[in-house]
């Protein structure tokens, strides 16, 4: 068997691990791996929702304050932001199976831009002039202004839950960057698309669990 | 099955390079079987250090801590300066915390599907190795990363607020200290290590079996690694935001378990329970499937009810995910406690289907009395007495007067150290000739397994005696009445120690002088006996076919065995043959 051409990109020869037998078996086992994987994180989630729906029940009141002092315009802006990298992620995969390679550098680094623009306008307008104005969690809460004694309790479900997704958002990202490093030496095309669509399917969960914060925090009052 | 080798056989174990070389190959390797092995290593490490600190529980209350008129004090393990009686109580709280969570989360959750199901779960398929060989590996290095940090934290002093972590206590012992914060992010960062493993194995199970191995042609151990991996995936996740959203209550007082700023300490509860619940069925899962395998293989009989086996493990972890609130019967609403008291009989079901399909297979088999046989026999009685036990405390009136006292000591030690240690260990004796290529001395083996049984009844029935007349647990002292219980339960706490060194010298007499061991020592037809011992670096020199069930011992004579040793039944054998 002669060396392929060093110039032929990676994908068109796409090998598989020793133990598979082949590599639409070894494709088949990493996304059940992912989607196993996205269980955990949904579980993990459903320990703060699950924290989130005890205390509204036991004081609406102070979650209804809550609710009106976020700003649903940003959260709103925060939420088209991440619908829209959810788009860009999808089309990678599709433009891998096309063989669009600029196409596919291009929308991945749209993505991780998508990312940083949600964390940026988290950070920039809601938690700092939050935090400044003394809407902070637990014990470090000094806002003078509130009317319920447990508004304390709703930033801190605030802040966790907002901050374990940021932190998802951020390693995403991470993700998305290293499939980017990936893409440029011509590792995804039509035969070969493994790392695209799985860290794809993170990002995408990325996104639905937002779908899930953004009105039970910034919509029901 | 005897084909022409299809390349050279490379034993796992042969040393590759010099002494760096060797250190260097096992620190990167994605071969399970030197995952599963390096995981054996430390957890039975880890064990040791669980086992000395239950010695040390043991010999504190070997006395009550007394006060003579003329102001001596007695009875104390920790001699503080001044006879403190408070400083030696904590130092007590700080041990058997130390005890419980590197018992719980670094011993038994990983046992047995970290090291024998890493080992055999990829051999027992037919495959090469698990699906995500460097997930594999990253599993183990997060299990010695997460378990540093709780050593840290028990070298920095220690922790006194028992495995469970309850808030409020946890929050508030020790102020601003950092052990607490350090010994349940090691919790957190265990989690994964169980996560990853868990989801390998699924994805293993469901890729990469064998041609010709379909879900009912599956080694029952693997049935039972696969239900527990489910719960791995499934549960572990909650205690991980648990100790998260603990870590986030003990270093900035987010107040989510704290009341007096709203927040529910019973939440944490609930939160804790929904993930160590089910985790009790992460230990025994997997301890029952070493045992159905022990049991047919050893007595070479066809399992009986291979199916209702199959189904029951998966009904155990179906049923694991709504019983959790039995811990919490004193702190939970009376209809709640009710509700959960109902589920929690339904797991004796499938249990009790295990436990009866076991004794029907070992009727008119041909047993070998050997030390696994001995081992499944020692789980078999053991493992009842503690899941029979489990139903006075699902009831809820006669839990109350049970809860937090030395029956439930006595109950979970009963289950969980006599079902998924002894299975560990028997199941260690089993594969132990396929891990390491040697055999082990029989003689010693059964003289370990003898002093384990009778040491452990020793130590734990007393407890039931104890926790029945009122012993609450976790005191370093109590009344005089309940010396002599406690002064057996002492002694036969020695006598299991003795057990363990016995096996400890077995091993190493093994490693070092064992004789070598055949590929098929016990006449199993189970994949794993039809390769070397110890395996080839691929598992296998050529794929293998799966040509009958894992325990059709009435038609088929064991691969590798001399048919005089493993006679098929006179009525059956002829025609098949």
């Amino acid at each position: 068997m002669s060396t392929a051409p060093t110039r032929e990109p990676a994908w068109q020869h796409p090998t598989h691990a020793e133990h598979y037998r082949s590599h639409a078996e070894e494709f088949d086992a990493c996304k059940i791996g992912m989607w196993l994987f996205l269980t955990t994180e949904v579980l993990l989630f459903a320990g703060l929702f699950c924290a989130y729906a005890i205390f509204r029940m036991k004081y609406p009141t102070a979650f209804s304050n809550g609710s009106h002092y976020l700003n649903s315009n940003i959260g709103m802006l925060n939420t088209i932001i991440l619908l829209v990298s959810s788009y860009t992620m999808a089309s990678c995969i599709r433009y891998a199976q096309l063989n669009e390679q600029r196409k596919l550098r291009f929308s991945l680094l749209f993505t991780i831009a998508c990312g940083a623009a949600f964390i940026l306008i988290k950070f920039l307008f809601e938690y700092m002039p939050k935090w400044a104005q003394g809407k902070r969690p637990g014990y470090l809460f000094e806002y003078p202004f509130a009317t319920d004694p447990h508004e304390p309790l709703w930033w801190s479900v605030y802040y966790t839950t907002t901050g374990i997704h940021a932190a998802h958002v951020l390693i995403g990202m991470i993700c998305i960057f290293f499939i980017y490093l990936g893409a440029r030496r011509g590792k995804y095309g039509p035969g070969h698309y493994t790392g695209v669509e799985i860290v794809g399917l993170y990002w995408h969960l990325v996104d639905l669990i937002w779908i899930f914060l953004f009105p039970l925090l910034y919509l029901i009052h | 099955m005897t084909q022409a080798a299809a390349h050279p056989y490379h034993s796992y174990l042969a040393p590759r390079g010099g002494f760096w070389g060797v250190i260097w190959d096992w620190a990167t390797t994605i071969d399970h079987k030197k995952i599963g092995v390096m995981y054996l290593f430390t957890i039975l490490f880890m064990f040791f250090l669980g086992g000395l600190a239950a010695i040390a529980i043991r010999l504190e209350l070997l006395e009550p801590v007394r006060v003579a008129a003329d102001g001596t004090v007695t009875g104390q393990l920790f001699r503080v300066p001044g006879g403190d009686i408070a400083a030696n109580n904590e130092l007590y709280n700080r041990i058997f915390t130390l005890h419980g969570a590197i018992m719980v989360f670094m011993v038994i959750v990983p046992s047995i599907p970290a090291s024998l199901g890493n080992f055999c779960l990829p051999i027992m398929l037919g495959a090469k190795d698990v699906a995500f060989p460097r997930i594999n590996l990253l599993s183990w290095y997060i299990y010695a990363f997460g378990s540093l940090f709780a050593i840290l934290a028990i070298i920095g002093g220690g922790v006194d607020t028992g495995w469970t972590f309850y808030t409020p206590y946890s929050t508030t012992s020790d102020p601003n200290h950092w052990r607490v914060v350090f010994m349940i992010m090691g919790v957190f960062i265990l989690g994964f290590s169980s996560i990853l493993t868990g989801l390998n194995f699924i994805v293993t199970v469901h890729k990469l079996r064998a041609p010709g191995m379909g879900w009912f042609d599956m080694p029952l151990f693997i049935w039972a690694l696969y239900s527990s991996a489910i719960i791995q995936v499934l549960a572990t996740p909650v205690i991980g935001i648990t100790a998260l959203l603990l870590t986030f209550e003990r270093l900035f007082h987010v107040g989510i378990f704290d009341p007096s700023m709203g927040g529910d300490p019973v939440l944490f509860q609930h939160f804790f329970w929904f993930y160590s619940h089910p985790v009790v069925y992460i230990m025994i899962l997997p301890g029952m499937g070493v045992i159905t395998d022990i049991i047919a293989v050893h007595a070479h009989k066809k399992i009986f009810g291979y199916r209702a086996i199959a189904f029951a493990s998966l009904g155990i972890t179906a049923v694991s995910f709504l019983v959790w609130g039995h811990h919490m019967f004193a702190s939970e609403g009376e209809l709640a406690a009710a509700v959960f008291s109902a589920l929690t009989f339904l797991v004796a079901i499938p249990t009790a289907v295990k436990v009866f399909n076991w004794i029907a297979t070992l009727y008119k088999g041909s047993i070998s009395i050997d030390t696994p046989m001995c081992y499944a026999l020692a789980f078999l009685f053991l493992f009842s007495i503690g899941g029979l036990t489990g139903l006075p405390l699902g009831t809820l009136a006669t839990d109350l007067h049970l809860h937090d006292s030395y029956f439930v000591v006595a109950h979970f030690h009963y289950v969980m150290m006599g079902g998924t240690i002894i299975a560990f260990i028997g199941g260690i004796h089993h594969w132990w000739p396929k891990m390491f290529g040697k055999m082990y001395n029989e003689t010693g083996g059964l003289i370990g397994c003898a002093l384990v049984f009778i040491g452990f009844n020793i130590t734990f029935f007393t407890q039931f005696i104890l926790g029945a007349n009122g012993m609450p647990r976790r005191y370093a002292t109590y009344l005089d009445k309940f010396q002599p219980y406690h002064d057996i339960s002492t002694f036969g706490s020695w006598i299991l120690l003795a057990g363990f060194l016995v096996h400890l010298a077995v091993f190493v007499h093994s490693l070092i002088a064992g004789k070598p061991a055949p590929r098929n020592p016990w006449g199993g037809l189970t994949l794993e006996w039809e390769t070397q011992s110890p395996p080839d670096v691929h598992n296998f020199d050529h794929e293998p076919v799966v040509t009958h069930g894992p325990y059709d011992f009435d038609t088929v004579v064991p691969p590798y065995c001399d048919e005089a040793d493993f006679p098929l039944p006179p009525d059956v054998g002829g025609a098949h043959h």
